[in-house]
């Protein structure tokens, strides 16, 4: 075997050296029979966000790893944590509106109408027929548009960038539609106590149909690329599997608790707005991996385009507003010509609405699950207290134990199927 | 909420009233939900109970300050539970004293009461007994106070200048 150092000075450079035939086979069985646990390795922690391109939000996951292997993992939330339970406290319930649009920001809409059909239970109003039936429709609107977001998204973490455009592109289309509604592409407080900021504009549901028209042809170039595509189901297929049984103690809602396989969606099993009356289906996973998350949500926009089609031939015509004064505001027209209007305008302004002292829980299915608010209500203009219950705060509860034991490329592919949206996460 | 629902609840009541004597304080039918007050001795038993009646999803825990409201505690917890398969809603309301903030947890009984109760511990202060890593969740860990009682000032900052080690944060289950 070779011995010395042949670089040194009192290195010889006459003397050849000979390996004989079984040292260099005894040396190989000895490199065959060492394991990656012989060797002498120190786990490595390491840092994934609080800003990483992949996360969409602002966390921290703290991994241990070995080699790939994510060993432990921690996750760290409240990055960014705006105190919306404390705000709202101070605020007239028509001012909380708006910072519902900031829960949920790739579904603005979707959080009025929560916060409203909790508000407006308290009081006790019901609202106008063509009201509801147009909160369905811009609701449905709204769950298409996030679920192209999610899956688009998602689909770029793992590598499938053209996806994205072709969502995007149908995307931008919905986008122009609810800004030519409520004037704005984000956050868009379109929703009233009591009924809506204006009705549809001229020939909306004519455009309506005509952009719906566009969103089949995305899903199905998306689904053609990327159902049976060899790459995308190796990265996706049996990846952060949740059983049944764990999703609904974690508290999943929604298409990642359905992507289990558990039949629960609050349009479903707790209609509101007609939804029972709607034609559609409750697309379900079976193995609850990365790949049921994302196809669940194409099949749910499907189902959605099922029901906006079927709300646009029931619209009913009538007023979107209902008529009180405690609760809604004067027309216009009316607070610039008589004196009463202007009175009712004020006093609403200045003392607003005040729903009798009491508490209440009440849910919504939004795009991501379960969008409660628990209100306490002491009589007076501001909320008492108003909890929310974001959907996605209790999805990210599981990813710790979804992505301990697995490889870190596949913390991106989970993380994009749960539809983590950090405003509604950290409030 | 239908009938047969409100029935079904009625009975839920009864019989959590036999099977844990002397737990239930009151019942309460806001906006025609169900609305249990439960001594907090005995909560963990009761919502216990309500786990294995078919209450598989809880879906959130809510802290109340009622701090200037004329109540005999100060501090209120509301447990939000959902029965996927029976289509029950119920809630389970425990009073808390100021002076003695300590609350079994219910982690054992549901994996979302994890984070769920690191909330509460956050924003009012509740002690979780049992809980595996009570710590704060939305406010920095250098945080002092708790931000959603009412005693705590809207418009006071604070400064947090250290990044949190999660070491401790890893070996949890």
């Amino acid at each position: 075997m070779n011995t010395g150092r042949p670089v040194m000075s009192d290195a010889r450079t006459d003397k050849t050296l000979s390996v004989t035939d079984e040292e260099i086979i005894a040396r190989a069985q000895e490199v065959d029979e060492t394991t990656l646990e012989d060797l002498d390795t120190e786990p490595l922690y390491i840092n994934v966000g609080p800003t990483h391109p992949a996360t969409h939000g602002t966390f921290r996951i703290f991994c241990k790893i070995n080699g790939e292997t994510i060993e432990r993992a921690a996750v760290e939330v409240g990055y960014l944590h705006r105190g919306f339970e404390k705000i709202v406290e101070t605020k007239q319930y028509t001012q909380v509106i708006p910072y519902t649009d900031r829960l949920n920001y790739c579904s603005s809409l979707v959080n009025n109408v929560g916060f409203c059909k909790a508000v407006e239970r308290m009081l006790g109003v019901q609202i106008t027929p063509r009201t509801e039936i147009i909160r369905v429709i811009v609701c449905e609107i709204q769950r298409i548009m996030d679920h192209m977001i999610c899956v688009g998204a998602n689909l770029v973490d793992i590598g499938a960038l053209t996806n994205f455009w072709y969502f995007f592109n149908a995307r931008e289309q919905l986008n122009n539609l609810l800004e030519a509604l409520t004037g704005a592409r984000l956050t868009y407080t379109y929703v009233r106590v009591g009924g809506l900021a204006w009705d549809l504009p001229e020939g909306f549901e004519d455009r309506v149909k005509a952009v719906l028209s566009e969103v089949p042809k995305a899903i199905a170039d998306v689904s053609g690329l990327v159902r049976r595509n060899r790459i995308f189901v190796d990265r996706c297929r049996d990846i952060g599997v949740m059983s049944a049984e764990d999703a609904v103690s974690y508290g999943f809602t929604g298409p990642c608790l359905r992507a289990s396989g558990v039949d629960f969606d609050l349009r479903k099993k707790r209609p509101y707005y007609h939804y029972d009356e709607f034609d559609f289906d409750v697309p379900l996973g079976e193995h609850g991996d990365c790949y049921d998350r994302i196809f669940v949500r194409v099949e749910e926009m499907k189902q959605s385009l099922r029901i906006v089609e079927q709300a646009l031939k029931i619209l009913p015509g009538g007023p979107i507003n209902i008529d009180d004064k405690d609760i809604m505001l004067p027309p216009k027209e009316d607070v610039h010509n008589s004196m009463e209007a202007l009175i009712n305008h004020f006093k609403l302004i200045i003392e607003g609405i005040q729903p009798p002292a009491g508490e209440i829980y009440d849910a919504i299915e939004a795009p991501n699950g379960e969008l409660g608010f628990y209100i306490v209500s002491d009589g007076s203009q501001h909320p008492y207290r108003i909890k929310c219950r974001p959907p996605c705060f209790y999805t990210m509860n599981a990813l710790k134990k979804m992505i301990q034991g697995g490889m870190m490329a596949d913390i991106v592919a989970i993380l994009g199927g749960l539809n983590i949206i950090a405003g509604e996460l950290d409030r | 909420m239908t009938h047969n629902e409100k029935q079904k609840l009625e009975e839920l009541l009864t019989a959590v009233e036999q099977r844990v004597p002397g737990a239930i304080e009151g019942s309460e039918r806001p906006y025609d939900d169900l609305v249990i007050l439960v001594k907090r001795a005995q909560c963990h038993e009761v919502l216990k109970f309500f786990r294995e009646q078919g209450f598989d999803l809880l879906s959130d825990i809510a802290g109340v300050d009622l701090l200037g409201v004329e109540h005999k505690d100060r501090f209120q917890l509301v447990y939000i539970l959902y029965s996927i398969a029976n289509d029950l809603r119920l809630r389970v309301k425990v009073n808390v004293p100021e002076d003695d903030m300590n609350v079994p947890s219910v982690s054992d009984i549901w994996h979302s009461a994890n984070w769920a109760e690191r909330e509460a511990y956050d924003m009012f202060g509740f002690h979780f007994e049992g809980h595996p890593n009570l710590s704060r969740i939305l406010c920095h860990s250098e945080f002092e106070g708790h931000a959603l009682r009412k005693d705590y000032p809207i418009m006071k900052g604070q400064w947090a200048t250290t990044s949190t080690d999660l070491m401790s944060h890893l070996e949890e289950e």
